[in-house]
């Protein structure tokens, strides 16, 4: 070979090392972080919005929870309880149809002014505003009035169940008994915005207006937003008036959008990020096997099922759906696909803690799924009409699809085809109701099965299915006036087991939370609803890590 | 008075064909099934309605198309659904640098890798270092870039740790992300050159040149080299074109925020103000990068200009 | 990509009756016949060998024996047996057949797109060339203006609002792909559209139609075998892109990108997933490639007189 191309090679090899070796840090950016006290987190998706009555997604709270406070706030380490929020404490009527919320004299706004329940109505009355077309406002529809409200049914906001008494008092009415309340006024769509911020930059109702940028919000929260790049990072810093900025443990957060759950994984392995989303369920054996502390999988209030199209064949057939529902291993999709210590879903809600005892009557049964599709009618799968299983484009959807129609095929002989649709092909798919039977997934809201079991009442918004059942929707009413929790609980285990019989939905594992986190993240607690109070985090070099790299 | 002519008629080629491409892409987004308001969790039906009044969807489309058009004269692109509080001016003005940091810095790398190749391949035609040259050039070619990126990602940022493996601010990231796209158009721009090197080491002057005893480093570098590069320059524009409308790829997976995820992004969302604006941009780009060309050409060669 | 084979394309002025001239001369390309040989075993691999019943169904899942290496023997919870040749996938299907099925359809788009592409290009280019005048220079420059659109993000856009169907994936391809064909064809119908034996089968008073297709085309072949062997690697590409955006091959059945998308996705934990596809997906364009280059210089005989 001619020497020449060699050495020309040679030379940008040479040049371009030392180049780069220059570069090379001494010391991780997490490392740098944690001395600095700055949290890195990875966030799913970039925020759709910093704006609490426009928002939906998981990735949004988790901004927004650092930014605004609530009525009441999460719990560092335990679900079933309440931290004082800007309310300092609050009470209930004995049938919980009323609650009082008073509030701290030292809740103030990150410009100064103090926070006031005049804020709180406001906000409420934001996000109900029809002008506003907020698309959660239905989270606010436990407010007497609300949903007459926000449907235009009445256009006075004083009717509507909710005041100020005086500055500090706060009085919510609601639309029939809510002993849960105090866990609702936790999500994002109750949290306050600042008047006369959101009108200097446009009117009430305006969305697409300049207030969410850095520079220009103004928040409640225990930090406040310093900088803001589409796709690249959400920045908060500490504020300096929040009413328990000494108990503030963080300088700050950043947070990084990375859609793609590799990049993310490589970027923590990289030294990047303190903690990641998620991590893609093939590199969580590899991090088991090297028994890696950073990995941590926990229950999470999620469930994870297929909706059946009741009005249509084969799927509006009960025992069809049941054929289908028993011929799904779900011991094997957890085990091999999923991978991350999910729980087969032997039922619809979530196991959690606040005492509500799902049934579990589903499970992986051949035989019963044999019998099942003899008795709707079939000899053989091949009878059965062809139908699709639909789910929306990402790989891990399509692993399980994959699975499951083997598993219908050698189990009842079923050739089932799947189809994947790419997000918002999907969603529509869904809501024109064009489609056989379709992925879905429910994370809960709030820490009550209502959250869950709220949907398939006849005619929600979320239920996609066509399926409708009297007795159902009666004992999801009569559940809100029952006596005791207990009672209140033994009346939606009724409800919940008509739902596992006439089987609209086909469950198939209850949700865990597997990710990555730097051992240099103290009380991170596992949460059933992975809403972490960023105050309480603390940031204290665990040694090890602090070495030079490479 | 020619030239002028030229220019100008290219100019309003020019014009006509963004002007389609807007039309195209307005309506290709609006008969897409689905909407900007769709989402996990169901809106109810009063409220999408209310929505689509607020946002003006519910106008009939030509009427919507017009509006559109005239705010595009004036240079309004419109709000972003996805990503609310910021106009599509603002996300492009945010996303646009990202894009043409990777694409020129890739576009450099991709020359000074492939012009070097594809001159010695010419120089040895049909011999064993031609082979592995361009052999090696392929591999660029061979590799789709979504496993290259992964690769130099594995192995410079997390083995070597040389650079960052993601994120843009304060990050080393791009570098990779320029290195996977100039890769793959080095092997492109090796084969132009090779190609080109080889019409002009045949034609008759490099003959008289080799025969008045000329070596063949000074017959390929001062005689041959200006003559072989030319089809390379023409070659840019539609290479940095490809460059900025390949380039979701790598910053996907570097996390970079180009104006590829942002086009990516906008067409799955149904973001329809943001994939109008990111398209209407990589028309621009590329109807400006050929008008370019085709000046610096008609100006280098004049015979071009009758065919312009 | 499209204006380096452009330029080529037109440099080929002569390549009407070089048949076995060219033959000889690429039997002479030893890398170029290595590929011709190679991309003609890799086709019959890919449609022949699937028909014998060794090879497993591509889309049967074991998920208790995923992600096994190659040269496996095992045996499924459910009692099964297999042998996996080159390992397991994630859900225990088997990769070896994975690769072969995934083959046909990467080659079938790549062929199918290609074959589009060339039908509207020739008929395209040959009418505008041989009509000539006002009606050449309007034809012309709307292949001008559609050069100006980005037809990637095009072929995004259509594939994300209009699902994943392999035939509009065909379709999309093929109508990005025409354009430098038509302007091949179009100049080499030019350059002879007024030899002798076009001006004879005109005085002979044949139509136009019939000149074109029976006369003129034919004498074009040279370089649209060059171009078209272009073509097919670059269609592959632009699928398996289109595969890295979940796009394309509706699952369980796999193309050779949506194969090596899933590879890359997994290749720190299981690098066999990524490694066999992606071999024979880049061997495959290697020779196809070569092949192309080969065919230049074959047809081309100005460029191999050293």
């Amino acid at each position: 070979m001619d020497p020449a191309p060699l050495r020309l090679c040679v030379i940008f090899f040479a040049l371009a090392a030392t180049v780069f070796q220059t570069s090379c840090r001494k010391e991780r950016k997490v490392d740098i972080a944690t001395r600095e006290k700055i949290l890195l987190l990875g966030n799913g998706g970039e925020p759709k919005a910093l704006d609490p009555h426009l928002v939906s997604s998981v990735g949004d709270a988790n901004i927004l929870r650092s930014l605004l406070e609530g009525l009441t706030t999460f719990h560092p380490s335990d679900d079933t309880k309440h931290e004082p929020g800007v309310a300092e404490r609050w009470e209930a009527n004995d049938d919980f149809t009323e609650w009082k919320f008073f509030l701290r004299n030292n809740a103030k706004w990150s410009n100064g002014d103090p926070v006031t329940a005049h804020d709180f109505v406001y906000s409420y009355n934001r996000i109900l505003h029809p002008e506003m077309a907020a698309p959660y406002a239905s989270m606010l529809y436990f407010l007497k009035n609300g949903e007459a409200y926000n449907k235009e049914e009445i256009t006075d906001f004083a009717e509507v169940g909710v005041k100020a008494v005086n500055d500090h008092l706060l009085v919510c009415t609601m639309e029939r008994p809510t002993p849960f309340l105090p866990d609702v006024v936790k999500h994002t769509t109750w949290l306050p915005v600042h008047q006369p911020t959101i009108e200097k930059y446009g009117t009430m109702t305006e969305a697409f207006t300049d207030w969410q940028k850095p520079g220009n919000h103004v928040g409640n929260g225990s930090f406040q937003l310093t900088d803001w790049r589409i796709n690249a990072h959400v920045k908060v810093r500490r504020n300096p008036h929040y009413w328990d900025a000494e108990n503030v443990k963080p300088n700050g957060i950043n947070f990084y959008p990375i859609p793609n759950s590799y990049t993310e994984e490589k970027a923590f392995r990289n030294g990047l990020l303190h903690y990641t989303y998620i991590i893609p369920s093939n590199m969580i054996s590899r991090y088991r096997e090297e028994n890696d502390p950073s990995l941590r999988s926990e229950t999470y209030a999620g469930v994870y099922f297929y909706r059946c199209n009741t009005n249509q064949k084969p799927t509006d057939n009960a025992d069809f759906r049941r054929a289908l529902a028993y011929a799904i291993n779900q011991e094997t999709i957890v085990k091999y696909v999923k991978m991350g210590g999910e729980q087969p879903a032997y039922g619809y809600t979530p196991p959690s803690e606040v005492g509500y005892k799902p049934p579990n009557v589903i499970g992986h049964d051949p035989e019963k799924a044999k019998a099942f599709l003899k008795k709707a009618g079939y000899e053989s799968g091949e009878d059965v009409p062809e139908f699709t299983v639909l789910f929306n484009t990402t790989e891990e959807h399509k692993s399980i699809a994959v699975a499951i129609q083997d598993m219908w095929k050698k189990t009842l002989g079923i050739d089932v085809k799947i189809q994947n649709q790419e997000w918002k092909v999907f969603q529509q798919t869904l809501f024109d109701m064009k489609y056989d039977v379709g992925r879905a997934g429910w994370i809960g809201d709030y820490s009550d099965p209502t959250t869950f079991l709220g949907m398939w009442q006849t005619g929600d918004s979320n239920n996609y299915t066509g399926w409708s059942n009297e007795e159902y929707d009666r004992l999801l009413k009569e559940s809100s006036f029952a006596r005791n929790p207990e009672e209140r609980y033994r009346i939606l285990a009724e409800a919940e087991s008509i739902l596992l019989d006439e089987l609209p939905i086909l469950p198939i594992y209850w949700y865990t939370r597997v990710y990555l986190i730097s051992p240099d993240v103290k009380n991170w607690h596992p949460l059933l609803l992975d809403n972490h109070p960023y105050k309480h985090i603390d940031l204290i070099p665990s040694g090890e890590s602090g070495k030079e790299e490479g | 008075m020619e030239t002028a002519r030229f220019i100008a008629s290219r100019f309003l080629q020019s014009v006509f064909a963004l002007f389609c491409i807007v039309t195209i892409t307005f309506f290709l987004a609006r008969l897409a099934p689905g909407g900007p308001f769709l989402d996990e969790k169901a809106v109810p039906e009063h409220l999408l309605e209310k929505m689509n009044e607020k946002y003006g969807f519910d106008k009939p489309l030509v009427v919507q198309f017009g509006k559109y058009l005239v705010s595009l004269v004036r240079g309004d692109l419109g709000p972003s659904f996805g990503n609310k509080g910021y106009s599509v001016n603002e996300v492009i003005a945010q996303g646009l640098p990202v894009s043409l940091l990777l694409g020129v810095v890739g576009l450099g790398i991709a020359l000074l890798i492939g012009i070097p190749i594809g001159v010695f391949a010419a120089a040895k035609q049909n011999t064993a270092t031609d082979y592995t040259l361009m052999a090696v050039a392929m591999i660029g070619i061979c590799l789709p870039t979504f496993v290259i990126a992964p690769l130099l990602g594995e192995w410079l940022a997390i083995r070597l740790g040389w650079f960052d493996v993601a994120f843009w601010e304060g990050s080393s990231a791009w570098v990779l992300g320029s290195i996977t796209l100039g890769l793959y158009y080095s092997a492109y721009i090796a084969r132009l050159t090779r190609g080109s090197m080889l019409d002009v080491l045949n034609q008759d002057f490099i003959r008289t040149a080799r025969s008045k005893g000329a070596g063949p480093l000074k017959i390929l570098f001062k005689h041959a080299f200006r003559g072989g590069i030319t089809p390379v320059v023409a070659y840019l524009g539609p290479a940095l074109a490809g460059l900025l409308g390949g380039s979701f790829v790598v910053e996907t997976v570097f996390g970079l925020p180009g104006l590829g995820q942002h086009f990516i992004k906008a067409a799955t969302n149904r973001d329809y103000w943001l994939i109008n604006g990111t398209v209407t941009v990589f028309a621009v780009l590329i109807i400006v990068m050929n008008f370019l060309v085709d000046v610096v050409q008609a100006w280098l060669d004049p015979r071009t200009k009758s065919k312009g | 990509m499209i204006s380096e084979i452009h330029r080529h394309g037109q440099d080929i002025e002569k390549g009407s009756s070089l048949g076995r001239d060219a033959w000889l001369r690429l039997k002479k390309n030893y890398l170029a016949m290595a590929s011709l040989w190679f991309f003609v075993a890799i086709v019959a691999v890919c449609y022949v060998l699937p028909l014998f019943p060794f090879v497993p169904d591509p889309n049967i899942t074991h998920p208790d024996l995923q992600s096994q290496p190659a040269f496996t023997s095992a045996t499924s919870m459910e009692g099964h047996d297999v042998f996996y040749l080159l390992g397991s996938d994630h859900l225990g299907r088997d990769i070896f057949a994975r690769i072969l099925y995934g083959g046909r359809v990467s080659l079938f788009v790549g062929f199918l797109a290609t074959a589009v592409s060339l039908t509207i290009g020739v008929i395209y280019g040959a009418v505008s060339g041989y009509t000539g005048g006002r009606v050449d220079a309007v034809m012309m420059r709307f292949v001008d203006i559609l050069y100006a659109l980005p037809f990637m993000i095009i072929v995004i856009i259509l594939t994300t609002y209009f699902g994943n169907n392999l035939w509009l994936l065909f379709v999309c391809i093929g109508a990005v792909e025409w354009l430098t064909m038509s302007r091949i064809v179009r100049g080499q119908v030019i350059s002879l559209k007024n030899q002798e034996f076009v001006e004879a089968a005109r005085s002979l008073g044949l139509s136009r139609w019939r000149i074109i297709f029976r006369h003129l085309i034919p004498n074009t072949v040279g370089p649209v075998i060059v171009y078209t062997t272009l073509t097919v690697p670059a269609v592959m590409r632009l699928e398996a892109i289109l595969s890295f955006l979940g796009l394309g091959v509706q699952p369980p059945n796999a193309s050779w990108g949506s194969l090596i998308k899933e590879g890359a996705d997994r290749m720190a934990s299981d690098p066999g997933l990524l490694v066999y596809p992606a071999i024979v997906f880049g061997l495959t364009l290697f020779s196809l490639n070569f092949l192309g280059d080969g065919l230049r210089d074959a047809l081309d005989p100005k460029s191999s007189k050293d």
